[in-house]
C-alpha cells in the first residue's frame, strides 16, 4: 500500500472561546479538507465549566477528531493517546473506504467475522506506523493557562519521543493564542522534531482573550501554506481523510 | 473514554460466530482497554476479555496468535481459546477467550515469600522474554501488574498483552514507571532493550514497593535509589546495565545475573534478607545459632541457582 500523510490539528485549551469566528464551524472547515481537529481540556481541579465541555467536545465532533478532558497530571499519556487514536480512527476510515469500494457496499469491522478482522486489524496497524503525519500544535495560553503550561511542554515533548520511534515521517508546527500582536502567532514551522519548543515555551506571557476559532482558521492556512509549497511533489489524494457522508 | 463492560456473575454469554457459551463467574480486573472476567465452559476455568472496542480485542487477538506461534511448551502469554461477539440488546461486545491464568499477583508473591524469589523470578522472566525477542516481539507494557506467579511449580507468566509489538515499530501502551522514553533513557522503538530496562525497574520496585516520582530523572535518579538500598546495590553493575540499554539481548543479562549471584555466593555475601519472611514464621529456628542459619541458606541459593542452571543447559541443548 502507498504511503500518505494524515493530517491533524491538536487543540490544547481550558475552557471558552471569546472572541472571532465559532470554532465548531472552523472545525468542521477543517474536516471538510481532511483535516482532522482533536480537543484535549485540561483541568486543574475537578471542575469544568459546561459551557467549555460541550465546547471541547463540540470542536471535536466538527472535526471528525477525538476530545479528551484531563487532569494536568496525566497530560502526557493523553495527548500521545488520543493522537495515536486518533490516526488509528482516519485510517480504519481509509480501510473502510477500500472494503467498499472492493464489496461494492458499505461495511464496517464490527460487520466480519473475528477472523476477517484480524487482518484488517493487520493492514491499520501497518499503515498507523508507516504513514507520514503532519500535527499542527494549538495552545491556548490565555491567562488560565499559566500554571499549566509546564505540563503541556513535557506532554509535547513526550509525544515527539513516542512518534519519533514509528517508521513513518513526523512533522510538527505549534501555535500559540492569543500571540503578541495577532489572534495567533506561530512558534514552530513544520520540523521533525519537537525539541526545539523547550527554549521558546519559557518565553511566553500567557494572557488576554480566547480566540480558538480564528486560531483553528490560521491552522487550516498553515496546511495549505505547505499543500502549496509540496504541491509539485504529491498529489493532494495522497492525504488520508476520511470522506465525510 | 468508552464505558467498561460490566456484567454480573452467573450470566451466561454466547458468541454469536461460535456459538460456544460461557458462564461468568467472577471479575478479574478491569482497566483503560476492557475487563477480564473469570468464566466457565465445560466446567473449565477460562478468562474472558471484553472491550467496547473491537480494535484493541482484534489487536490483542493478532498478538496472541503471534505469540503461539512463536512459543514452545508453555508460553509466557495466556493460550487463545475463542474470539466472537456477544449481542445483548441492541448492543454488540466483542470478546475473546483465554486460558485463565491462576496465581498470585508479582509483588504480592515476593511479600509473602521472601526476596530470595527476586532473583529466581527475574531469571525465569529474562529466559522467557528471550524466546519472545526471538520471535520479534517485545511484550511493552511490562509491569508487575502484568505478572502473575503460578503454582507447583512456581513460575512467572504474563497477562495483558496490549502492549506487545513487533520489533522495530513503535510502543504504544506502557506504563511511565517502566518506560525508558519517560525517564529520558531511550526511545519507545521496541527492541529488546526496551523490555529489559523495564525489567531492571521491576526489580527495583521489588525494593520500593511504593514506587518513587521522577525527580530529576535520568541515570542520576535511578543509580541513586539503587545505591540507597543495601539489597538492590548488589545488583548494581546488571542493573546499570540494563538501564542504559548496554544488553541487547535478554540472554546475556541472565548470564550475567546468574554469574552474579554465584559469586556472591561464593563469597559469602548476600545472605541477611533471605531468611527474612520465613524465620519470622518459626521463632524456634532462632534458637539455632546463627552460623547454621547462614549455612542453610548459601546450600539454598546454590542448589537453586544449580538447579536453575541446570534448566537452561537443558532448554538450550
Ligand atoms: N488470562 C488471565 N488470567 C488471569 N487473570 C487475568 C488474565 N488476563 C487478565 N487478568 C487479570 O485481569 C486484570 C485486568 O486485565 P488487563 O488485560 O490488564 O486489562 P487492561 O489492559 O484493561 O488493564 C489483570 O490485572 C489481571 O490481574
Amino acid at each position: 500500500m502507498k504511503t500518505g500523510t494524515v493530517r491533524q490539528i491538536l487543540l490544547i485549551t481550558d475552557g471558552c472561546s471569546n472572541y472571532g469566528e465559532d470554532p465548531l464551524a472552523m472545525a468542521a472547515l477543517a474536516k471538510e479538507q481532511g483535516i482532522t481537529v482533536n480537543v484535549i481540556g485540561v483541568i486543574q481541579n475537578d471542575q469544568i465549566d459546561e459551557a467549555a465541555r460541550q465546547e471541547i467536545e463540540g470542536i471535536a465532533a466538527q472535526g471528525g477528531g477525538i476530545s479528551q478532558i484531563v487532569f494536568t497530571e496525566v497530560l502526557s499519556q493523553t495527548v500521545q493517546m488520543v493522537t495515536r487514536q486518533a490516526m488509528t480512527q482516519t485510517l480504519q476510515g481509509v480501510v473502510n473506504q477500500e472494503l467498499k469500494q472492493i464489496l461494492n457496499k458499505d461495511i464496517s469491522i464490527e460487520d466480519l467475522s473475528p477472523e476477517k478482522r484480524g487482518e484488517i486489524m493487520e493492514v491499520v496497524d501497518e499503515l498507523n506506523e508507516t504513514v507520514n503525519l503532519d500535527v499542527l500544535i494549538l495552545v491556548d495560553t490565555s491567562a488560565s493557562m499559566k500554571k499549566k503550561l509546564p505540563t503541556v511542554k513535557e506532554a509535547l515533548l513526550d509525544l515527539s519521543l513516542s512518534l519519533a520511534a514509528r517508521m513513518g515521517n513526523n512533522r510538527f508546527s505549534l501555535f500559540v493564542f492569543p500571540g503578541k500582536q495577532k489572534n495567533v502567532e506561530k512558534l514552530l514551522d513544520w520540523s521533525p522534531r519537537l525539541d526545539a519548543i523547550s527554549s521558546v515555551f519559557s518565553k511566553l506571557i500567557p494572557g488576554g482573550m480566547t480566540p480558538t476559532g480564528p486560531a483553528i482558521k490560521e491552522a487550516i492556512r498553515h496546511f495549505e501554506d505547505r499543500r502549496s509549497i509540496f504541491g509539485f511533489l504529491t498529489k493532494s489524494d495522497d492525504f488520508y481523510h476520511e470522506e465525510s457522508s | 473514554m468508552k464505558n467498561p463492560v460490566d456484567i454480573h456473575p452467573g450470566t451466561v454469554v454466547q458468541g454469536k460466530w461460535h456459538k460456544q457459551t460461557y458462564r461468568i463467574v467472577r471479575k478479574l480486573g478491569s482497566g483503560a482497554n476492557g475487563s477480564v472476567y473469570l468464566a466457565e465452559v465445560n466446567g473449565k476455568k477460562v478468562a474472558m476479555k471484553m472491550s467496547r472496542d473491537v480494535r484493541i480485542i482484534t489487536s490483542e487477538v493478532n498478538v496472541l496468535k503471534s505469540f503461539a506461534k512463536a512459543q514452545g511448551d508453555v508460553p509466557l502469554g495466556p493460550s487463545l481459546f475463542d474470539v466472537d461477539d456477544w449481542n445483548v440488546g441492541t448492543n454488540t461486545i466483542p470478546f475473546y477467550v483465554m486460558e485463565y491464568i491462576d496465581g498470585t499477583p508479582f509483588l504480592h508473591f515476593i511479600e509473602q515469600k521472601g526476596k530470595s524469589w527476586v532473583p529466581v523470578l527475574i531469571l525465569q522472566l529474562l529466559s522467557e522474554l528471550d524466546k519472545l525477542h526471538h520471535a520479534g516481539w517485545i511484550f511493552g507494557d511490562l509491569k508487575p501488574e502484568n505478572l502473575i506467579v503460578t503454582s507447583t511449580p512456581f513460575r512467572v507468566r504474563c497477562v495483558d498483552v496490549g502492549g506487545a509489538t513487533q520489533f522495530s515499530r513503535s510502543v504504544k501502551e506502557f506504563t511511565e514507571f517502566f518506560d525508558r522514553g519517560f525517564w529520558g533513557l531511550g526511545s519507545r522503538k521496541a527492541e529488546p532493550s526496551y523490555d529489559l530496562f523495564a525489567v531492571a525497574m521491576i526489580m527495583i520496585n521489588c525494593y520500593y514497593p511504593n514506587r518513587f516520582p521522577k525527580k530529576e530523572g535520568g541515570l542520576v535518579q535511578l543509580n541513586r535509589i539503587i545505591r540507597e538500598n543495601r539489597e538492590l546495590a548488589r545488583y548494581e553493575d546488571i542493573l546499570l546495565k540494563a538501564i542504559t540499554g548496554k544488553y541487547t539481548d535478554a540472554r546475556h543479562m541472565h548470564q550475567e545475573m546468574i554469574r552474579d549471584i554465584q559469586r556472591q555466593v561464593s563469597q559469602g555475601k548476600g545472605l541477611q534478607q533471605t531468611q527474612g519472611s520465613r524465620r519470622q514464621k518459626s521463632p524456634q529456628k532462632k534458637v539455632r545459632s546463627r552460623f547454621i542459619g547462614v549455612l542453610e541458606t548459601v546450600l539454598i541459593i546454590f542448589i537453586i541457582c544449580f538447579l536453575y542452571v541446570a534448566y537452561i543447559m537443558e532448554k538450550i541443548m
